[in-house]
């Protein structure tokens, strides 16, 4: 075991790589929550965008081109849940497993050519100057721009919930959208709008890990990062600045424990692979003592019978 | 335009014709599916549907249907309980793994012992195993309100690299040459888990299936706690003053998940599936949630779409090596199925009404 070989400044780095995918899931399920609709179908949304952004980004031999048709793909995904619970008020819950059962499927489907084959390379942005500087410039200024992306959505998100007009809507739909609908707006479209954000954001986490994090693609090889972007949701109290954090400190666990896989440590590599999991559930566990925040009309079915 | 009219009571009809309308419409959606993969999409689904049942090696095939079924059966049996009281256990796969792990090293410790209690033992030991995880997040939602959804879920890829680590490691056959994966149960008469009628496919975790169905069904139909499950999913706040301890109910149906999805996961390591290796769990866990839907969280229900689960399974293999078509197409299909079910549902509680003006 030589723990010296392990650097600070590439961990740091290799953490905000990390951490980009369930940040970007975890930021279109925040918004998705914040309209009182609960969709556990990241996981089959981001192994869609996961399939989608890998098959168009080889294709085309553009990236940029695969991260759009991720968001895409994620979005018709989850545009199949919309109808089942906003159109045909069926279980939020029922709704979003068959949306990963359903995504699991599809994109081994769909990905069946694309097993063994490299992506495009997506380049570094290396900003001049920022990036020379020591210690910060390669931890934070030298990465792609879907890292840039996540931290700029997440901006964007808090600001949109906080200062917006349609932050306002968005979050009166998900508190009580019994009088939301009494004011007049409309609830179901508000939510269909947020569900289709949602799925266009984990599209984009799930092409990141097979065009940035991993890059290749293999069934499955999202492995629970759509559930862990969920708990995620949970652990930020629904806040956009905590879902960051939090993805910052899971993304370190992450890459921390690939880091002492490799360096040698003594433990079996089986219980360091678990550890981002338990950790998981540890911090839901320390969380939940705190369920005061939670959008009032959260996973209840909405219907205008009047 | 068409709107939505809530039902002063849920059709009856409906309820039970909803499964058939699901099924019909999976299989016009994936017929169109496998035409776009260049399949004859009658033939397609007649093989799925037809041959495993009365084709020229049906003899073969049909035994597997209990095989198949069993497993999906038990879990989603197990699952029903929990889902009709609104405790949503998702980590039945854990289970299922941890399950066949602690009854393995049950049996694996009296290797090379012959003796009668040895199975006995083991399956004790699968439902506890089984039990105990599923008591995880049973635990922490009584305890501190943490969400059991992601508790468990997050368990199963822990339990899945458990079982790696055990395979690799202290179960690992010593005598196996340095390949993962435990000594096969098929050649330990104590421990292996064998068909009861040559030729039918009846194995133990058959007549668990077949127990878990009918203890269901009276437990549902003549016990209080029974009850109070029913009474938990369709009125929480009546269910308190009816006296329902929200912490017991929780404990008891995602420790009797737990304990048959363990049972499942035992029966079909020391059976079909023989030793315990990285991959010998095969996502039973999670089809067994789209069994326990499709059966309207109905014991008999269950019963029947665990059956018509296993089938699309065995006629999935035969399309695979008769037409090429990929194993995932079946996977797909499956989930299909959950979808239109969930879509067709809503006639259950409501009924469809024509009006002139555009409603709200």
């Amino acid at each position: 075991m030589d723990l010296s070989s392990i650097s600070p400044t590439l961990l740091l780095a290799s953490l905000m790589v990390a951490a980009t995918p369930i940040l970007l899931a975890a930021l279109g399920e925040l918004v998705v929550e914040r309209a009182g609709v609960l969709n556990l179908g990241v996981e089959g949304m981001m192994i869609t965008g996961a399939i989608c952004g890998f098959a168009i980004a080889v294709n085309t031999g553009s990236p940029l081109l695969g991260f759009a048709a991720a968001a895409v793909g994620g979005a018709l995904l989850s545009l199949l849940f919309a109808l089942l619970t906003q159109i045909a008020l069926a279980n939020h819950v029922a709704s979003g497993l068959a949306l990963t059962l359903f995504g699991l499927g599809l994109s081994a489907l769909l990905g069946q050519g694309y097993v063994g084959i490299k992506p495009p390379p997506t380049g570094k942005l290396d900003i001049p100057l920022l990036s020379d500087i020591p210690f910060f410039g390669p931890v934070l200024f030298s990465h792609d721009i879907m890292v840039y992306v996540g931290l700029a959505l997440t901006l964007a998100v808090w600001v949109m919930l906080k200062h917006t007009r349609i932050g306002l809507i968005l979050r009166a739909v998900g508190e009580n959208h019994d009088a939301a609908h009494a004011l007049g707006y409309k609830v179901v479209r508000v939510r269909i709008m947020a569900i289709l954000f949602g799925g266009a954001c984990a599209g984009l986490g799930g092409a990141y890990i097979s065009l940035i994090r991993v890059p290749q693609w293999t069934e499955g090889m999202t492995a629970g990062a759509g559930w862990i972007a969920l708990a995620l949701v949970v652990f930020a109290s629904w806040k956009a600045g905590r879902v960051l954090l939090g993805a910052y400190l899971f993304g370190g666990v992450t890459v921390l424990q690939l880091n002492l896989q490799a360096a040698g440590v003594a433990l079996p590599v089986e219980y360091l692979s678990m550890s981002p999991y338990v950790i998981t559930i540890l911090v839901l566990v320390i969380m939940s003592a705190d369920r005061s925040r939670a959008p009032a009309s959260l996973g209840r079915t909405f219907h205008a019978s009047g | 335009m068409i709107r939505l009219e809530k039902r002063p009571q849920p059709s009856r009809l409906w309820t039970y014709l909803t499964p058939l309308v699901a099924v019909i419409a999976t299989m016009i959606a994936g017929g169109a599916l496998f035409a776009t993969l260049g399949e004859n999409p009658v033939t397609a689904i007649a093989t799925i549907f037809w041959e495993p049942l009365f084709g020229e090696f049906a003899f073969y095939y049909r035994p597997q249907l209990l095989i198949k079924g069993a497993p999906l059966i038990l879990i989603a049996i197990g699952l029903s309980l929990g889902f009709r009281a609104g405790i949503w256990n998702i980590g039945a796969e854990g289970q299922y793994i941890i399950g066949a792990l602690t009854g393995a090293a049950v049996g694996l410790a009296f290797y090379p012992l012959e003796a009668w209690y040895i199975f006995p033992l083991m399956v004790m030991a699968g439902a506890l195993g089984g039990w105990a995880w599923a008591m995880i997040p049973a635990l922490l939602k009584v305890r501190f309100g943490t969400n059991e959804i992601l508790v468990s879920l997050m368990l199963v890829y822990v339990a899945e690299q458990l079982l790696a680590s055990m395979a690799l490691g202290p179960l690992r056959n010593p005598d196996g040459m340095g390949f993962p994966g435990s000594r096969n149960f098929q050649q330990y008469g104590s421990a292996h888990n064998a068909e009861l009628i040559a030729g039918t496919g009846m194995h133990w975790g058959v007549v668990a299936a077949m127990i878990a169905v009918i203890f269901a069904y009276v437990l549902l139909n003549r016990h209080i706690l029974g009850f109070h499950i029913r009474l938990t999913g369709q009125a929480p706040k009546a269910a308190r003053f009816a006296g329902v301890r929200p912490a017991r109910l929780i404990l008891f149906c995602l420790g009797t998940s737990g304990a048959l999805a363990g049972l499942a996961g035992l029966f079909e390591v020391s059976g079909p599936a023989g030793q315990v290796s990285i991959d010998f769990n095969v996502g039973y866990g999670f089809t067994a949630i789209i069994v326990a839907f499709l059966g309207r969280l109905h014991p008999v229900g269950i019963l029947l779409a665990g059956l018509l689960m296993a089938l699309t399974y065995i006629g999935g293999e035969i399309a695979q090596s008769n037409l090429g078509l990929p194993a995932a197409a079946i996977q797909m299909f499956q989930g299909m199925l959950l979808f239109f079910l969930l879509a067709i549902d809503v006639l259950t509680n409501f009924r469809i009404r024509r009006t002139g003006r555009e409603a709200v």
